[in-house]
């Protein structure tokens, strides 16, 4: 019996194996010559204005934090819901729970406006 | 041969089928996607290369190989090369779950080796155990190709692109998963087989129509997580010029649109597996798996095309969201709806027990 993550090594194999192959070959096809102006930032045809290397809302970040946040919550819940038949009511009121101080932190982001675009 | 080299050499044989089925799906999506657009647009498409247009997309993948590649003076060189190929790497790992039909019987050609001809074989390159969370793991890597992408293209458009990008896949990537888990509690497994096989006999025992609003969300939600049409805000031509792949050019241009393909080819596998029924034809006095499992593998081909012209229908048919409405309705609409339907089906399921 083939342990059953070897197919996902030959699949990894192969993806990675495509990737490298696709960018080489082209990279020799395409001979690239080049010039000042094509080497510039495309900006609509306008000389750019210093570069992207700068500052960008801070909403992005809270944004990634709430999502951490309740991504590993989400995860949690897959275990949960696969054993959830010999659980019965008991596990439905320990999610019960779970999800109601989940919903408090979820609120009270949403009440300070981390959810505000 | 020993039965370990057989089962490699199978296997070998299912990636590698696989693999190259999905890109030749990908490049036939590139044409059906721009000749359904035209039909709905009162234009013609691409029909001018061989009948139909057919070679279109050959001749697209030769015209990109033969391109000149560039990189902008400013770009981090490493990460711009390495970016297209994270990207589509990703993509095709998260295909290793995907059931693509029940098992086949290898018919008994005689140009086969002995071993293969009236073989059994799973239409699956790997059945885990945690089939499901190693989705939710991978697609979660999917962003780091498109953050990269925008961040070492040091241009601001691609900056722009590649931030709204992760944070709109973060936002819909939760109700994606949220979306999963009422399916998990109806059918009590991890692995996609055996939710397919719960969904056996008339199509209403398909999941689509027991956990409707799961199925709701999961549209939705997959919709956005493969940034198409109305949630493409990444690459919004009005506003970002092209978005994370501004710069690209070539065929590390074309990894990173294989990747986007790929990506939907995906959800729209997954969401055939998970909520419509997958191989079953849902009449249940059709043999579903007669005729060396072929009619099995068909009913799938054919949900997966009627899935994907869905999603070549919204970009014909739908505007673009604007960015805040796109976080208001996945924060406040779809994760809400998804974390209550969990607990309503918990609720029921406790109730029938």
């Amino acid at each position: 019996m083939l342990p059953v993550y070897v197919p996902i090594l030959i699949l990894a194999v192969f993806a990675v194996g495509f990737a490298a192959f696709t960018i080489v070959v082209s990279h020799l096809l395409g001979r690239p010559r080049p010039t000042e102006a094509k080497a510039a930032v495309y900006e609509c045809g306008m000389p750019a204005i210093g570069t992207a290397r700068e500052r960008f809302p801070i909403k992005f970040y809270l944004v990634c934090m709430i999502f951490i946040l309740l991504d590993v919550d989400a995860a949690f819940l897959y275990p949960w819901a696969l054993i959830y038949p010999q659980l019965g009511w008991f596990g439905f009121v320990e999610m019960l729970v779970f999800m109601t101080l989940l919903g408090g932190g979820f609120t009270y982001a949403w009440k300070v406006g981390a959810l505000d675009w | 041969m020993s039965p370990l080299i057989q089962e490699l050499i199978e296997k070998a044989l299912v990636v590698g089928i696989v693999t190259h089925g999905l890109l030749i799906v990908f490049s036939f999506c590139t044409l059906i996607e721009r000749r359904v657009l035209a039909f709905m647009q009162f234009r013609l498409g691409p029909n001018r290369t061989g009948p139909q247009g057919i070679l279109q997309p050959f001749a697209d993948g030769i015209k990109l190989f033969f391109k000149e590649e560039f990189i902008p003076a400013g770009a981090n060189k490493p990460l711009f090369i390495l970016a297209p190929a994270v990207a589509v790497a990703t993509a095709f790992m998260s295909t290793a779950i995907v059931t693509y039909g029940g098992a086949l019987t290898v018919p008994a050609f005689g140009f086969l080796p002995e071993w293969l001809q009236g073989r059994v074989i799973e239409l699956q390159i790997a059945d885990l155990e945690v089939g499901i969370l190693y989705l939710f793991a991978l697609s979660s890597l999917g962003v780091y190709g498109i953050v990269m992408a925008g961040w070492a293209s040091n241009n601001k458009y691609a900056l722009i692109g590649g931030l709204r990008s992760s944070a709109q896949m973060f936002s819909y990537e939760l109700a994606l998963g949220l979306s999963w888990v009422p399916v998990i509690l109806v059918t009590s497994s991890f692995r996609l087989p055996e939710i397919v096989a719960g969904q056996a006999g008339w199509f209403w025992n398909w999941n689509c129509f027991v956990v409707f609003p799961a199925f709701l969300v999961y549209l939705v939600a997959g919709t956005a997580e493969a940034n198409r049409t109305p949630f493409d805000l990444p690459e919004a031509e009005t506003e970002l010029v092209a978005g994370f792949h501004t710069e690209y050019s070539s065929m590390k241009f074309a990894l990173l649109q294989m990747a986007e393909y790929v990506n939907m080819i995906t959800i729209s596998a997954l969401g055939v597996n998970m909520f419509l029924g997958g191989w079953n034809t849902g009449l249940p006095f059709l043999p579903p798996t007669a005729a060396y499992g072929l009619v099995g593998f068909f009913t799938f081909a054919a949900k997966v095309a009627g899935f994907l012209f869905f999603f070549f229908w919204l970009r014909g048919t739908l505007p673009r969201f604007r960015y805040d409405q796109l976080m208001h309705f996945g924060w406040k609409v779809l994760v809400p709806v998804a974390a209550v339907f969990i607990l309503v089906t918990a609720g029921v399921l406790a109730a029938l027990a």
